[in-house]
Order: C-alpha cells, then sequence, then structure tokens
C-alpha cells in the first residue's frame, strides 16, 4: 500500500520532470541573461514598490531600458550599484528618500472630545474627524507603527511618531494608512521645492515668513546646539541666512504668539546667531546639490531673487547662470542697504559660498541692450528668470524739482555702495518714511550732514520700521512730521536752497487703512538745506524689455511690473519666469528670496515635466483659527534687546555695523522662549494634564 | 439537453467563485481593470479545462485502479503545478501572443484553488470524460463572468468617494459578497 502510493507519486513527478526538462530545451526561446542576473540582484521582495509587478518584471523593463538602475524603491544604494554593474550603466544617482512626520503637535493638541473605541487613527478619523482640536495634527494611535513592514517608525515620547531613518525604505506603508496625510515620502527635492499648504502643520510665523521658512523647526535645532541643522533648515528656503538674519524686517515676529505673554520671539536674531556661528567658524557648512544635469537657465538679476532663485536651481542638479548690470551681485543687498546695517564682508562671505556651488556669474551686462530672452535661447538657456528689480525712482512733480542738489534716495545709497561722490552737502532733506529713507538719513549722517526727515504723516503712519526710527533719532536725524513737499527754491547758480512745505493735519483712513493728511491753509514753512534726497517709492524699468519697435512679449501691469501667474511666476512666454521686486514692486528681501526659490520650482517642474503643478491647497492668506488673541498657561521670559555696538553721537562718522550679535546665554533664552506651535498647539508652561486630573479627582 | 443545464448550473448556480468561494485570491487581486480581468479570466478557463481533462485520466487510469483515491489531493497539485508550466513553456514557444496577454497569469493559476476544485468536483459527481471538459469549460467561464463584472464595478467606483478606511480590498470585498448574494438567486433553478 505505503509502496504504491510512494511509487505512484514518484512516478508522476518523474514523468512530470521528463517532461518539463525535455519542454525547456526543445521550447526554449532566447531570452537575455541579463534579465537574470539584474532579478538575482534586486531585493527579491516583489512587493511592487518600483511600478513593476513583481522583480522579474522589474527586470525585464531594466534589460528593455523602461527603468534606470535606481529601478528598486528599497534596495539601496548597492543593489543600484549592482544593477548599474550588470547593465553597464552609469550610475544614475537615486534620490534618498525617508518618511517625514509634520506633525509635532501629539499631546499638546487638546482634545475636544472623550474617544474609548478602537484604539486606530483611521477608525478615530472617522468619528468628526479624530478627537483633536487640531484638524491636521497627529491622533497619536500609531496606526502608522503598525503598518511598517520595517519596524522603522515608533511612538515617540510626545504622542506622535518618530521614523528611524536608517530603518526606513520610504515605501509609504505609513503614508498610506495615516487618514490625516500627517506622514509624507520626502526626498530632497520634495523639501526645497514644497511650497505651504494649508494642511501642513504652519505655526502662524511660517504662515506670515515671505519666504516661507520652518521657522519652529530651526529655533528647536538652534536651542538643541544643532547649528548646523538649524542652518540646513533654514536653507530649504533661503539662501541667504547672514543677510537676513540682519536686515529682514521680520513680518513673522508681528504673528508670533508669544506677543499676547509679553514680546514676540526674538526670530530673526536667532537665524542671526546661528549663520554668525557659521562664519566665524571659519567654514562653509557642506550644501547638498543633485549632480550636474547640463542644463543651462538663465538669470537676469544678480539681487536676492536672483541669487535665491541660481541656488536652488543649482541644487537641482541645474546650471545657472547670473547676468548682472552691476559690478557685483547683490542687488538692493549690496546698493541699496548701507554698511552699518550689512557690512560688505558679511555679504560678499555669503554670496560667494553660494557661487561656489557652481553658479555662473556675468556682470556689468545688460539686458535688453546686450542681451535679450531670443539671444539667451540661441545660446541654449532652456528658460529665463527675470528679476532685475525695481530701480527707478517714483518722482514728485512740483516747482523746482530741476535744481541741483536734488537726487532720489536709492540713486545716493547706490553712489556709497559703489564708493563713488555722492555730492552730498551739509545740510540734507529727506523726503520719505519708509526703510529707503531712514537708510538714506542715517547714511547722509554719517557724511557729517545735518539731516531732516520730511514725511507727510506722523510718526506712526511710518513704514519705516519702529527701532530704526528710534535708531536715526538717536545718531541725531530730525524728523519734521506732517509736512508735504510744495517746492524747492533754488539760488541763482540753480542750487536748491529751501524746501517750502506744508502743515499737515491727519483726517479719516484712506484705503490702506493709514489716516490720510490734510493741508492746514496758510502754514507754509521753508527748511533751509543744499541737499535733497527723495525716497518716496521705488517701480521697476521695464524699458529694457520693449523691442526697437516699441513691443514687448511680455504683459505688464498698471504699476510697471510684469505680469506672471501668482503661484508659478510664469509669464506669458512659458519658459519665461519672473520674481522679486519686478514682479511685486518693492517688497521686502525676504519676499525675493521666497519668489526666487518659488521660480526655481517651476522652472524645474517646466524643465522636467513640461507642466507646473499648483497644488489646489496653498496656504495664500493667514488661516483663521490658527490666529489667536491670547495664548494661556504660560510664563513670562522678557525678550532679549539686539545689543548696539556703540551708541548716539559715535555712531555718526562710521560705517562700522551697528547691530551687535547676542551673548550665547542669551540666545539659550531666545530660544527657549519660543512655544514650538503648530497649527493650534504651542508649549505651555503648565501641562494641560494638572487640570484635567484634578477636575476628574473633582468627579 | 443535459449538457445545457450542466452549463447553466456551471455558470451561474454553482459559479465557482460566487457561490463556491473557490479562487478568491486572483479574484480580488486582478479585478482592478477589465482588460486584465478578461486576461485572467480566459487564461482560467484555458487551464482549468486542460488539467480537468489529464486529472480525469489520472484518476481513472492511476489512482482507482490502485485504490489510492487519498492521494487525490496531492496528485492533481503536481499534475496541475507541472501542466501550468509546460503550457507556459509552450506557449512562450508556440504562439508568442497568446503567451504575452495570457502568460504573466499563469504562474498565479500554478496553485490556484479555483482550477484545483473544478477538477475535484469532476471526479466527485463523476462525471465523465466529456462531461468533465465542459463542466470545466462553463466552470471557467463562470469564474470570467465573475472577474469581469467585478472589475467593471470596480473601475466605476474608482471615479466614487469611498472612505479611506475602506478603499482598495475591503470595499473589494463587500462588493464580491454582494454579487455572491445576487447569484444566490440562482439557487433552486437547479441543482
Amino acid at each position: 500500500m505505503i509502496a504504491t502510493s510512494i511509487l505512484v507519486l514518484f512516478g508522476i513527478g518523474f514523468t512530470a520532470a521528463v517532461i518539463l526538462a525535455a519542454a525547456s530545451k526543445v521550447l526554449y526561446v532566447y531570452e537575455d541573461p541579463r534579465i537574470a542576473q539584474v532579478e538575482a540582484v534586486l531585493a527579491g521582495a516583489n512587493c511592487g514598490g518600483c511600478g513593476f509587478p513583481g522583480c522579474n518584471a522589474a527586470a525585464v523593463g531594466v534589460v528593455a531600458g523602461k527603468a534606470g538602475s535606481d529601478v528598486c524603491v528599497i534596495g539601496g544604494p548597492a543593489v543600484m550599484a549592482n544593477v548599474a554593474k550588470v547593465m553597464g550603466l552609469e550610475l544614475t544617482e537615486m534620490e534618498p528618500k525617508l518618511a517625514f512626520v509634520d506633525c509635532t503637535g501629539g499631546e499638546r493638541a487638546e482634545d475636544v472630545y472623550l474617544y474609548e473605541g478602537v484604539q486606530d487613527c483611521r477608525a478615530q478619523h472617522q468619528l468628526y474627524k479624530g478627537s483633536k482640536m487640531c484638524p491636521e495634527g497627529c491622533l497619536g494611535f500609531g496606526t502608522c507603527v503598525r503598518a511598517c513592514p520595517f519596524d522603522a517608525i515608533r511612538m515617540g515620547p510626545n504622542g506622535y511618531p518618530v521614523v528611524n531613518p536608517e530603518r526606513c525604505v520610504a515605501c509609504g506603508s505609513c503614508a498610506i494608512v495615516c487618514p490625516r496625510n500627517v506622514i509624507s515620502i520626502n526626498g530632497f527635492t520634495d523639501d526645497i521645492t514644497h511650497l505651504n499648504e494649508i494642511n501642513d502643520c504652519l505655526a502662524p510665523c511660517r504662515q506670515r515668513c515671505p519666504g516661507q521658512i520652518n521657522i519652529p523647526r530651526y529655533i528647536e535645532q538652534a536651542s538643541r546646539g544643532d547649528y548646523a541643522g538649524a542652518l540646513e533648515t533654514i536653507r530649504e528656503r533661503i539662501p541667504m541666512p547672514l543677510s537676513i538674519g540682519r536686515v529682514c524686517p521680520r513680518p513673522c515676529e508681528t504673528e508670533c504668539r508669544r506677543q499676547h505673554v509679553e514680546a514676540p520671539v526674538g526670530i530673526n536674531m536667532i537665524k542671526r546667531y546661528v549663520a554668525d556661528w557659521e562664519m566665524n567658524s571659519g567654514q562653509r557648512l557642506p550644501i547638498s546639490c543633485k549632480p550636474d544635469n547640463g542644463r543651462k537657465v538663465a538669470i537676469v538679476g544678480g539681487g536676492p531673487a536672483g541669487i535665491s532663485c541660481a541656488f536652488y536651481l543649482r541644487r537641482l542638479g541645474y546650471r545657472p547662470t547670473i547676468f548682472e548690470l552691476m559690478p557685483k551681485l547683490g542687488g538692493q543687498l549690496r546698493y541699496g542697504i548701507p554698511e552699518y546695517r550689512l557690512p560688505k564682508e558679511v555679504l560678499n562671505w555669503e554670496i560667494q559660498g553660494i557661487l561656489d556651488l557652481g553658479i555662473g556669474v556675468r556682470v556689468q551686462i545688460k539686458f535688453g541692450r546686450d542681451f535679450t530672452v531670443k539671444t539667451l535661447a540661441e545660446e541654449g538657456f532652456e528658460a529665463t528668470f527675470l528679476a532685475f528689480g525695481a530701480w527707478a525712482n517714483a518722482q514728485i512733480p512740483i516747482e523746482g524739482d530741476d535744481a541741483r542738489g536734488i537726487a532720489s534716495g536709492t540713486e545716493f545709497l547706490t553712489k556709497v555702495g559703489l564708493g563713488v561722490e555722492t555730492g552730498i552737502g551739509k545740510k540734507v532733506v529727506v523726503i520719505g518714511g519708509g526703510n529707503t529713507a531712514i537708510d538714506a538719513a542715517r547714511t547722509s549722517i554719517r557724511f557729517g550732514a545735518d539731516v531732516t526727515m520730511v514725511y507727510r504723516r506722523s510718526r506712526n503712519e511710518m513704514p519705516a520700521n519702529d527701532e530704526e526710527i528710534a535708531d536715526a533719532e538717536e545718531e541725531g536725524v530730525k524728523y519734521q512730521f506732517l509736512a508735504a513737499p510744495n517746492r524747492f527754491i533754488k539760488d541763482k547758480q540753480g542750487r536748491v536752497t529751501h524746501l517750502e512745505y506744508t502743515q499737515m493735519k491727519l483726517g479719516k483712513p484712506d484705503a490702506s487703512g493709514r489716516r490720510r493728511p490734510v493741508p492746514i491753509k496758510g502754514s507754509e514753512h521753508l527748511i533751509e538745506c543744499d541737499t535733497v534726497y527723495m525716497a518716496i517709492g521705488q517701480k521697476p524699468e521695464i524699458e529694457c524689455l520693449y523691442d526697437t519697435r516699441g513691443g514687448c512679449p511680455l504683459e505688464t501691469t498698471r504699476w510697471r511690473t510684469v505680469e506672471a501667474n501668482p503661484a508659478t511666476l510664469q509669464t506669458a512666454i512659458p519658459n519665461v519666469f519672473v520674481g522679486g521686486d519686478l514682479f511685486t514692486g518693492p517688497d521686502l528681501v525676504i519676499t525675493a528670496l521666497g519668489a526666487g526659490r518659488k521660480a526655481a520650482r517651476s522652472i524645474h517642474q517646466y524643465l522636467t515635466t513640461g507642466h507646473i503643478e499648483v497644488p489646489d491647497n496653498l496656504q495664500r492668506t493667514m488661516i483663521p483659527y490658527t490666529i489667536f488673541k491670547d495664548v494661556e498657561r504660560v510664563a513670562p521670559i522678557e525678550r532679549t534687546q539686539m545689543p548696539h555696538l556703540h551708541h548716539g553721537e559715535e555712531r555718526t562718522c562710521t560705517f562700522v555695523e551697528v547691530e551687535g550679535a547676542i551673548s550665547d546665554d542669551e540666545f539659550k533664552k531666545e530660544t527657549c522662549r519660543c512655544m514650538r506651535c503648530g497649527l493650534t498647539c504651542y508649549n505651555r508652561t503648565e501641562p494641560l494634564q494638572e487640570e484635567v486630573s484634578e477636575t476628574s479627582k473633582n468627579m | 439537453m443535459d449538457y445545457f443545464v450542466l452549463i447553466i448550473a456551471a455558470i451561474f448556480v454553482n459559479n465557482i467563485v460566487l457561490a463556491q468561494y473557490l479562487g478568491n485570491c486572483p479574484f480580488i487581486g486582478t479585478s482592478k481593470e477589465t482588460g486584465v480581468a478578461m486576461g485572467m479570466g480566459f487564461a482560467v478557463v484555458f487551464v482549468a479545462t486542460m488539467a480537468a481533462a489529464i486529472t480525469w485520466v489520472v484518476q481513472r487510469f492511476l489512482l482507482v485502479p490502485n485504490d489510492l483515491g487519498y492521494l487525490q489531493t496531492i496528485a492533481f497539485i503536481l499534475v496541475i503545478a507541472s501542466l501550468v508550466q509546460f503550457v507556459e513553456m509552450f506557449l512562450k514557444k508556440a504562439i508568442p501572443p497568446l503567451y504575452k496577454s495570457l502568460g504573466i497569469f499563469l504562474p498565479l493559476i500554478t496553485t490556484n484553488c479555483a482550477v484545483l476544485g473544478i477538477a475535484i468536483i469532476c471526479q466527485r459527481k463523476q462525471f465523465s470524460l466529456l462531461e468533465t471538459v465542459v463542466f470545466s469549460i462553463a466552470s471557467g467561464v463562470g469564474f470570467l463572468l465573475a472577474l469581469v463584472v467585478l472589475a467593471a464595478i470596480r473601475e466605476r467606483l474608482e471615479m466614487a468617494r469611498i472612505p479611506q478606511s475602506i478603499q482598495g480590498t475591503p470595499i473589494a470585498l463587500i462588493l464580491a459578497g454582494l454579487m455572491s448574494l445576487a447569484f444566490f438567486a440562482f439557487k433552486g433553478m437547479t441543482s
């Protein structure tokens, strides 16, 4: 019985084997031997992560040229090298990706209801979208932890998951199960081309920052002493932490939740501290870049927007070249912002570091005269970024404005920046109330002039920063508020001698929300002067866009800026992009830096896919539910004051930097003041739990 | 007339997937697109027919005479697995276009319980060789029908708003259950 059964089974098996062996000889079909070789070196998990049905199909795909050596998503560099060896291919660099947990709220996010159901995020999400007050944050049941096949994600101590980068293979299992899209699979390209979306974990400061810097993250890294990490975080969004750390008017601080306790966190002083740390260490931190892909992009204008665009394009593997009219790069940073706010030495160091990544520069070359969009295309540039700023000055057409000694504020500052003769006199009047006006006034003081600023509204309406207004006053600048210039009086030689102005009073608020000045009749006064600087606004010089027949291929607006899609910065010509002041009109340095990165993202997508993706949930305005009127249970800590290196009178004869660095202790204290806000959560000095446990005791 | 009843019973009343719950893995796995479902369905028709015929021969001339009925399962698996391998090689050499359209599904069928189930049912009901062939073709067609219908529904569902937690396989299982209920309406028409 047993013998028969064994015999029969053996017989069947043997027959089948013989038939199959014969068939494999007779029915042999030639197959590329490399398929088997490639399959042998693949990970063999048959996971399908590469988009092919199984490892064999992936191997066939590689041999057929449908996939590169980076086909295997879980294999890592070793597998890639092996596949490349079999195929004799050049190694195509695989961008390492990792799961990234966006939420840092965890236990800090308040619960809106008590949940005792199935301990799974997806289950809870079905019930009023989860129990957390924050509509986007982690629910904390660790569904992603259970989904991970590689044991690479763990529940962290603060109620949100932490990824172990050594084990994570970026398979995406965790991202799929998360009902709130807290986890994403991010690579280097995703990191630097991401634009704020409304379901990101955006603290108010991050929403407000025109450069979209991840402020809570870099402050957190800085507080741990990881200055290099903090700089890397900053450089995911802007390339110039040293300069911006000195000149930024800090729109982020106006949204800081800490201002409801005592004063906003000194966000920019922290940035400056870490940036100074890098400069003073004498060694530049490595900046990761993708390998050169040989594609050329032209950048017209070497100001903040142009530098930022070039920086990110280079990091994405392109070969950008900056075309600059002036002898040196920097734009308004060099020729508009005076030495005492941003020393040229610091600016040079920073720009050099960026250019060293492999960015081409051609200086003293004028767009529209020496080259055009057309000649750039002929030269092999696949896309062009226009960012030559807003350098033309607005004028007030009043009597006598042709007198000698009248110039614009920017002209004066540019001459100072270039180091040429300015023709400044002894009694200077600066007209205007913005930062350029203050810069012109404070620079004039340093040339030993007696300076009066004339502004037609009052101090409260001045657009310049409060600290700067105070600093200027300390240095001896006199203010004449509520004064509207009437006419200039000139002497026989045609040089200006007096400015006549009318005294104003404040009326009802106008469209900009500022109170409109109304003239008081018969209140004309004279100010004696021999030099007048007008700083009442700038606009782009777009004449260079017109061809000889007066035609312009790009659309322009009535503010003389270039029209483009605000989300992509793409103009009417698909491979021409625009940014910085040329697109927005005069704006902040940080806005221009942000625009440069946005343009780099658009150019990258346009050149790789021909299509620029615009997420429909882009964060454009402040998200209302994240703006709090007060914050509870936070102990006050006094804000650090930026130290001034020298004071009042001393400063009037030197261009040496005014603001100094904060001390190590002050820096530590300032980083501790940050409450690590998320969309709704923030650090409370006293934990939320106490109150909960007390109420439960009473029950 | 007998054969007509046999065919109707195999396709609708005792549908191999929806009434007998065999071959659920490829039923869920390859029902995402109708094109793929058609390929898989025809591959099953083809393999099931050949497997049933050959296993009928094995049973009749090898197992029954030697009184080895208890070896049915293991012997059938052995035969079917070898057969599929052979068919794959044969198709690759002889009819490359057919291999291109069915080939990728053949390895999936190697150990498919629907194919094994059809072969075993034929033995249980003590069909003749002709009946076996007719029944297995009809059963394969029943599988094809169920698969294509499910695939068509799932294609429609791509555009529907399904709660995230039941997207994919969960909703496919729910659909399979509903289809199974629908096929229960055929119960009692014939045995």
